[in-house]
């Protein structure tokens, strides 16, 4: 067998912590040969970027690399020298970060950016810099190149930033390109071009690829070979077909079945014998609740030529008890929709029927004290943001009780109890503070304020988008579960069309401020009329459909 | 830190969580402790010290004037024949009050402004920026100096005229601390939940911002301690025979050349301290009421 080029044997790394030492990888092995994309795949404190960081060795202070070897390429990384890694990083070994823009410098113009790395390693002179960063650019596909050249990180997309964060990584024709979760954050249109665009540059070099996702469609799409990891530990190693086709660790068939998949039903997402699984009902839809006619947001000056519409002449109507969904991506006005149905922003113009009362004539600041505030509630993005971080899980949940709940104290301790048991919370993490909480347990924090006030309409924006998939598994049954017992709809904001269709009964797809489909979600899903809903579609990386039956699962210790 | 006690539960329970937390920040940083106690005993001098002293400070003695420290006198005495020692010793009760009442005022106030212009933006944040880059404009002690010279020689107005120089800095501090949070998710989600905008600013931003400013807080006692002892020495403020480190160091000073380092000395090395121990303090406070800390 040849050589590999990258050979991780044993690796063990440690960080030190106020609260004694503690292992993020243990025992990790690794082979990745020339051409070749190898996957890890693991959730949140796995360990799989831990991994990659000692591979680059930009572990942070804390961090080591208690044993175990490292050899790329014949070159022993665990002890070369500061400056001989200095030489290899960017030459020989690659990284591209999660999030494009803060990789960049946001003051220097991009080509710049792509010269100065080429310059450092000495492949290129201050005259021909230019022309070979403006090659660079094109081979990334950067239309205009030669005009990108000049522009600033913040004047271009995230998509575009993150090919400029690749052209950087690839200016100097690495052997090996580390992408630690490309994609995260760039909506799925723009993940399918950038993949695209890592995978044919990496097969035109002859490039080794290392890419660390959560995603197992994503990985399942792009990898030849699929590395699992959990707590630090690699569970299971195997080729793309035969990990989908036998997966025999009980955590890689937890992961799969937790990955939201064409075929599948909201309780198909957790094990048999778990007990928040929920079945849901077919419900006929009661009378419309909230019906939004002409709906307009102008930002900008009114008549001037800069004034952008970011929501135009939007109308649509959500029944009693239904679920509703809303998919666009990024920029697409759906964010703005749902701040103005909250009422937290002033429509232009248009009117926003909810039971009867036009919302939009009541300006958004008065309106927090208005009756109908608690009918009307959200659960955020980012449960960790949206948590104020000096109030305990308790006070959070309280608040909406506090102002416009009229309870007593005994009575609202009670119902902040019951809240926390509804949304299957422990009640000894109540006193918690925010940063003692894992993301699930956020989600669980913002989903209990949310319904605390027994709201008939609830926003989700996009409520798992910032959690691993196993939990985002257990909170949508939760969202089932609480939209049947409390009797809510839903208007469920989210870019992610596999996950909508878990939930919704209907569904709207928006484009630039407008809505391009709406229908069933059985239909559209099935059936797209629209070019653009199409295209969404496609470009969702599936992961291949479970086997109907799996392997009896190998004991923990494999 | 009334927040910061969960609903319902008991306030013993609240106190005794603070205890710990105090507990654990001092071990985890010996340079914090030191801190603390270099400041329990500032403090202890300035409520007690009057009481602890073995001379009146003000009680002159012709027949001992400007000995060299001695068991008798520790720190000598002046040419009046003041205890030293003691007047270093009281004097921390004035310094004290006017940097804890100047930082206070200038804390209140340029922090609520600074809260509102970052809040609201617009006008106030436009009227608020224009006025405190006014009194920047400034070199600050100059402006102290002619506040005081233009109101009066009276501690009051030492008091006011170190609050006025130090409000910008709260009033800044505030303004961004305030603006990175203004569309943070928990903002939105108190608007949801029916509160109003003053007391989601009051009781939900203002909090989350406290950590820097509590630094800034304590940075600003030894500046405004080093101020009012400045006024002092040039002759602004304070009146003589009462005990201040400032114009115990301005009348020192004119004994140093004949020898008499002990008059100079001592006040100096006390208004040193204090100093040194605000700035030192500074890094501790925040460690205590920084909720990602309490663990």
């Amino acid at each position: 067998m040849r050589k590999p080029l990258l050979d991780i044997q044993d690796l063990t790394v440690e960080f030190a912590t106020r609260h004694g030492t503690v292992t993020a990888v243990q025992r990790v092995d690794l082979q990745l040969h020339k051409g070749e994309t190898l996957g890890i795949v693991g959730e949140s404190g796995s360990g799989k970027s831990v991994t990659s960081y000692a591979l680059l060795r930009i572990l942070d202070r804390a961090g080591r690399i208690a044993s175990g070897s490292i050899v790329f390429g014949g070159v022993d990384i665990g002890g070369a020298t500061e400056r001989t890694m200095g030489e290899m990083r960017g030459r020989e070994l690659s990284m591209i970060f999660q999030n494009p823009r803060a990789a960049l410098n946001p003051i220097r113009a991009v080509g710049r950016q792509i010269e100065d790395v080429m310059i450092q390693h000495g492949l290129a002179t201050r005259g021909n810099a230019r022309a070979k960063a403006i090659q660079t650019l094109e081979a990334v596909k950067i239309r205009d190149a030669e005009q990108r050249y000049h522009a600033y990180p913040f004047e271009l997309s995230g998509g575009m930033c993150q090919r400029i964060v690749i052209a950087i990584a690839l200016a100097c024709r690495p052997q090996l390109l580390v992408a630690d979760e490309p994609t995260t954050g760039l909506d799925v249109t723009t993940q399918k071009a950038v993949m695209d665009l890592i995978v044919e540059l990496a097969a035109e070099r002859q490039m080794a690829t290392l890419l660390i996702t959560h995603d197992l469609g994503l990985a399942a799409s792009y990898c030849d070979r699929i590395v699992v990891m959990e707590k630090g530990k690699i569970v299971e190693s195997a080729t793309t077909e035969q990990l989908f086709a036998r997966p025999r660790h009980p955590y890689t068939q937890r992961l799969m079945r937790a990955t939201p998949r064409l075929d599948a039903q909201v309780s198909d997402l957790l094990p048999l014998d778990d007990s928040r699984r929920v079945i849901p009902s077919q419900r006929p839809a009661g009378p419309p609740l909230l019906e939004v006619e002409q709906l307009v947001k102008t930002f900008g000056k009114r008549d001037s030529a800069d004034a952008v519409r970011a929501v135009d002449s939007l109308s649509f109507t959500v029944h009693e008890g239904e679920s509703l969904g809303l998919v666009g991506e990024s920029g697409c006005g759906k964010s703005t929709t749902s701040a103005m149905v909250m009422r937290l922003l002033d429509p232009t113009s248009g009117s926003l029927r909810f039971a009867g009362t036009d919302l939009a004539t009541i300006p958004a600041k008065a309106f927090a004290r208005h009756p109908l505030r608690s009918q009307l509630q959200m659960v955020f993005q980012d449960p960790t943001d949206s948590l104020n971080p000096r109030w305990s899980a308790r006070r959070s949940i309280a608040d909406p009780l506090m102002r416009l709940g009229k309870l007593s104290r005994q009575d609202r301790y009670r119902r902040v109890e019951e809240l926390a048991e509804r949304v299957g919370l422990p009640g000894e993490l109540l006193d918690r503070f925010p940063h003692q909480l894992s993301g699930g347990q956020k989600a669980r924090v913002g989903i209990a304020r949310a319904i605390a006030l027994n709201p008939r309409l609830l926003i989700l924006d996009e409520p798992t988008a910032a959690l691993d998939v196993s939990v985002q598994a257990v909170v949508l049954n939760l969202l089932v579960k609480l939209r049947e017992e409390l009797n809510m709809s839903y208007l469920f904001i989210s870019h992610d069309l596999n996950v909508v269709r878990l939930l919704c009964d209907r569904v709207m797809v928006m484009q630039a401020g407008q809505i391009v489909e709406e229908g069933p979600t059985a239909r559209l899903l099935s059936e797209p009329a629209h070019p653009y809903t199409r295209s969404l579609l496609e470009a969702i990386p599936h992961p291949p459909a479970m086997p109907a039956t799996l392997p009896p699962p190998l004991k923990e210790s494999a | 830190m009334t927040t910061l006690t969960a609903d319902g539960a008991s306030p013993l329970a609240g106190v005794r969580r603070f205890l710990r937390h105090l507990l654990y920040v001092m071990t985890d940083n010996p340079m914090t402790a030191f801190a603390f106690m270099l400041f329990l005993l500032i403090v202890g001098a300035a409520l007690v010290g009057p009481w602890l002293v073995p001379y009146d400070p003000l009680a002159t003695n012709a027949g001992s004037t400007l000995q060299p420290p001695s068991w008798q006198h520790w720190f000598g005495t002046d040419q009046l024949g003041r205890d030293v020692f003691s007047r270093v010793v009281v004097a921390t009760r004035l310094d004290l009050m006017i940097a804890v009442s100047a930082v206070a005022i200038a804390f209140v106030i340029g922090s609520t402004l600074g809260a509102i212009a970052g809040f609201y933006g617009g006008w106030a944040e436009r009227i608020t920026g224009r006025c405190m880059d006014t009194i920047m404009a400034f070199p600050l002690f100059v402006l102290a100096m002619g506040i005081v010279a233009a109101a009066g020689n009276t501690v009051e107005n030492i008091i006011y005229a170190t609050a006025i120089i130090n409000l910008p800095f709260y009033a800044r501090m505030a303004r961004t601390e305030v603006a990175v949070r203004r569309n943070a998710g928990f903002v939105q989600a108190a608007r949801l939940s029916g509160n109003a905008d003053w007391r989601i600013l009051a009781f939900q931003i203002f909090p989350n911002s406290l950590p820097p400013m509590m630094v800034q807080i304590s940075l600003n006692m030894g500046w405004a301690i080093l101020n009012a002892a400045g006024l002092s020495f040039i002759g602004l403020g304070v009146i003589p025979p009462t005990p201040e480190w400032g114009i115990m160091v301005a009348e020192g000073a004119n004994y140093i050349i004949s020898g008499h380092w002990w008059l100079a000395l001592f006040p100096g090395l006390a208004l040193m301290l204090a100093v040194f121990t605000f700035n030192l303090l500074g890094d501790g406070l925040r460690d205590l009421v920084d909720p990602q800390r309490r663990t």
